[in-house]
């Protein structure tokens, strides 16, 4: 559906993927902690609106790269639920077979690569994407997930250094959730603007409140604009926050209660569901009406996975080269 | 017929490629500059010129231009990308195992990388961190295949054949064996020229090469040490004793079907690397060995490597510490005579 923010369907869409992705994790959670579900797990409850807003914004043959925090990008870029959770139960079936995982969803079909689990390990690799789709003279673009801890790393400056030299059309996604693993933000960095860093690297970079799912989407089709008539790259910083661990247990004691209030007030689901509320065309009803067939669909999905088939000994060493 | 040495070949082979498939590009540090050296052993010279925007210039950054590399290569593009020196795959290490190797089997087989890394190896008067042999690192690592070409022949040939594969494949040169001239050329040098037919031709990743045929003993080695393995047998003939020469060549997948073969044939095998003994790609070999045909064996495998220190500066330490043609006749004769 072509992105148009005034119009009803689109933007119950937008809530209805939103919803999904929590409704989605909230059940991932149960089911591994229940005990059902094996691996481990990270989650981004409170972060649907930067992957909802970022994928939005691209075409079905734009690309993502993602983190070991990739969920909600995979349900955004329209990777399905049942091809997900049985990822995650390591089934056959599932959208890299069993031998991906929760860190390494993706499906290059619907445009995701599988998840880079190193973190900022999926920079470099989205910027030579780029380089590719500019050497073809192919109008795509990509969009690199990452977090406030990635830009730490080498590979952020390398990587986003060759793509403003070249004008790569890469949109830098930096989901600052405030905290990498459990370090703070501002302690392991000395100016904590994240998007500060692309004027140093001479192209544009723009703080966005990324619990807004509509002014994250009219920042991403800025920058994909940008990108494809060759101004790129683009530096998105995404001011958002995990409601939850950053994996498995987590009980997040490292966040301040008041906090974790302060955001959890600006909870993207909630804040976009009021704002729904106000246009005289959708009710209350509407929006229950999402959750209860998000709600069904992911029921259906887990009984599914379940049972679905796990692979065989034998393509343990099948896939390691073409 | 021409005779070229490894670095004109290479650069004939990457031309030959990119005239036939404009997705093969190239990337890497000073391998394109005007009036610069065409790679730090000239093997580029030229191409910038002859492949407008195909020869890509980056900043000092292994890691970010090797990623990048590997994401072009996703996306249907065929890089072939450039380390300076073989050390600095140590900062590219992350994009070349955690991405290149592994991402057609977390995608389930669904993506292909194919994407090229070359990279010069070899102690060359350089001290410590411009001279390791780097293949040890990277044939334990399922996902990429390792080749070692020691004449102009096979750098040909095996380039082209690596441009081709679907899968990631790292090419590892001597900086000894490339026959760079003019300001580039290398004290020490060893011919590694070859005759080069006329056309295209490719030669398989998976096979080891006979350079000699001996029944008394088989000597593997590649790279600078199969050229020091030739010499040893010629000296080995005068004492009487016929040595086969086995060019590994093939370091991941290891061709234990050539190799097999030979030691079948004389039960006795000496395994020369340039590098440290501990943990080296001979041990890897002598284990295979072990697991293929030791019941061929008619003495215990014997290794001739470096020992286990840095790669010194001083010329006679640096001689002391590679393999040279003596340690390997006299490891050679001991094993032949016992």
């Amino acid at each position: 559906m072509k992105p148009d923010p005034l119009n009803r369907d689109f933007l119950l869409k937008l809530y209805e993927k939103m919803v999904l992705i929590r409704e989605f994790e909230e059940r991932v959670k149960f089911l591994f902690l229940e005990g059902t579900m094996p691996g481990t797990i990270h989650q981004c409850q409170g972060q649907e609106a930067t992957a909802v807003g970022v994928c939005a914004a691209l075409a079905a043959d734009d690309f993502i790269t993602s983190t070991f925090r990739g969920h909600g990008h995979a349900l955004a870029k329209g990777l399905g639920v049942q091809e997900m959770l049985d990822e995650l139960f390591g089934a056959r079936t599932g959208c890299c077979k069993g031998k991906g995982g929760s860190m390494h969803m993706g499906n290059m079909d619907k445009g995701m690569v599988p998840g880079i689990a190193i973190v900022a390990g999926g920079i470099p690799l989205a910027a030579g994407m780029a380089l590719a789709f500019k050497m073809q003279q192919k109008p795509q673009v990509v969009a690199c997930f990452f977090g406030d801890g990635a830009v730490a790393e080498g590979a952020f400056h390398e990587a986003v250094n060759m793509a403003a030299i070249w004008a790569l059309p890469v949109i830098l996604v930096c989901e600052n959730n405030h905290y990498g693993a459990s370090t703070r933000v501002d302690k392991v960095m000395k100016n904590p603007r994240i998007s500060d860093r692309a004027a140093s690297y001479g192209f544009r970079g723009e703080t966005v409140d990324g619990n807004d799912v509509l002014a994250v989407l009219a920042a991403a089709q800025r920058a994909a604009e940008e990108c494809r008539s060759g101004q790129g790259p683009v530096l998105l910083e995404l001011m958002t926050y995990r409601r939850t661990g950053h994996s498995r247990r987590d009980a997040c004691h490292y966040q301040p209660k008041e906090e974790r209030e302060l955001w959890f007030s600006r909870d993207p689901i909630e804040r976009f569901g009021a704002q729904l509320m106000e246009r005289n065309d959708v009710t209350a009803a509407d929006l229950a009406g999402v959750k209860a067939r998000v709600e069904q669909q992911i029921n259906e999905g887990v009984e599914r996975a379940k049972v679905a088939p796990q692979p065989t000994v034998a393509e343990l060493t099948e896939d390691v080269f073409a | 017929m021409k005779r070229q040495g490894i670095a004109e070949a290479l650069r004939d082979g990457i031309a030959e490629e990119m005239t036939r498939d404009a997705s093969v590009f190239c990337i890497g540090e000073d391998i394109g500059v005007p009036g610069g050296w065409g790679g730090a052993f000239t093997v580029t010279l030229g191409l910038a010129e002859k492949f407008p925007g195909r020869i890509i210039d980056t900043p000092i950054a292994e890691l970010g231009f090797t990623g990048m590399a590997v994401g072009a290569a996703m996306m249907g593009m065929r890089p072939i990308a450039d380390m300076q020196y073989g050390d600095f795959l140590f900062l590219a290490s992350d994009q070349l195992i955690n991405n290149a190797a592994k991402m057609r089997y977390m995608s389930g087989g669904t993506i292909k990388v194919p994407m090229v890394m070359r990279a010069p190896i070899g102690a060359t008067g350089r001290g410590s961190q411009h001279a390791q042999s780097m293949e040890r690192y990277f044939t334990g690592v399922p996902g990429l295949k390792v080749i070692a070409v020691s004449n102009a022949y096979d750098a040909k040939g095996m380039l082209k054949a690596a441009v081709r594969d679907d899968n990631p494949v790292m090419i590892f040169e001597h900086k000894l064996l490339y026959g760079s001239k003019g300001a580039r050329a290398e004290p020490g040098a060893v011919d590694a020229t070859s005759e080069i037919p006329e056309g295209d031709y490719v030669v398989p990743l998976n096979r080891a090469a006979v350079r000699r045929e001996g029944r008394h003993v088989t000597i593997l080695g590649w790279l600078l040490m199969a050229h020091f393995a030739m010499s040893a047998a010629e000296q080995l003939a005068a004492e009487g004793i016929e040595a086969e020469v086995i060019d590994v060549r093939s370091l991941s997948p290891i061709d234990y079907e050539t190799i097999g073969a030979s030691i079948r044939k004389t039960g006795r095998v000496v395994i020369v690397e340039e590098g440290p003994k501990t943990g080296g790609v001979a041990a890897e070999i002598a284990a295979g060995i072990m697991e293929n045909c030791s019941d061929s064996l008619m003495a215990p495998v014997v290794r001739v490597a470096s020992p286990d220190v840095p790669v010194p500066f001083a010329p006679i330490l640096e001689n002391a510490y590679r393999p040279d043609v003596p340690r390997i006749v006299a490891a050679a004769r001991r094993l032949a005579q016992s």
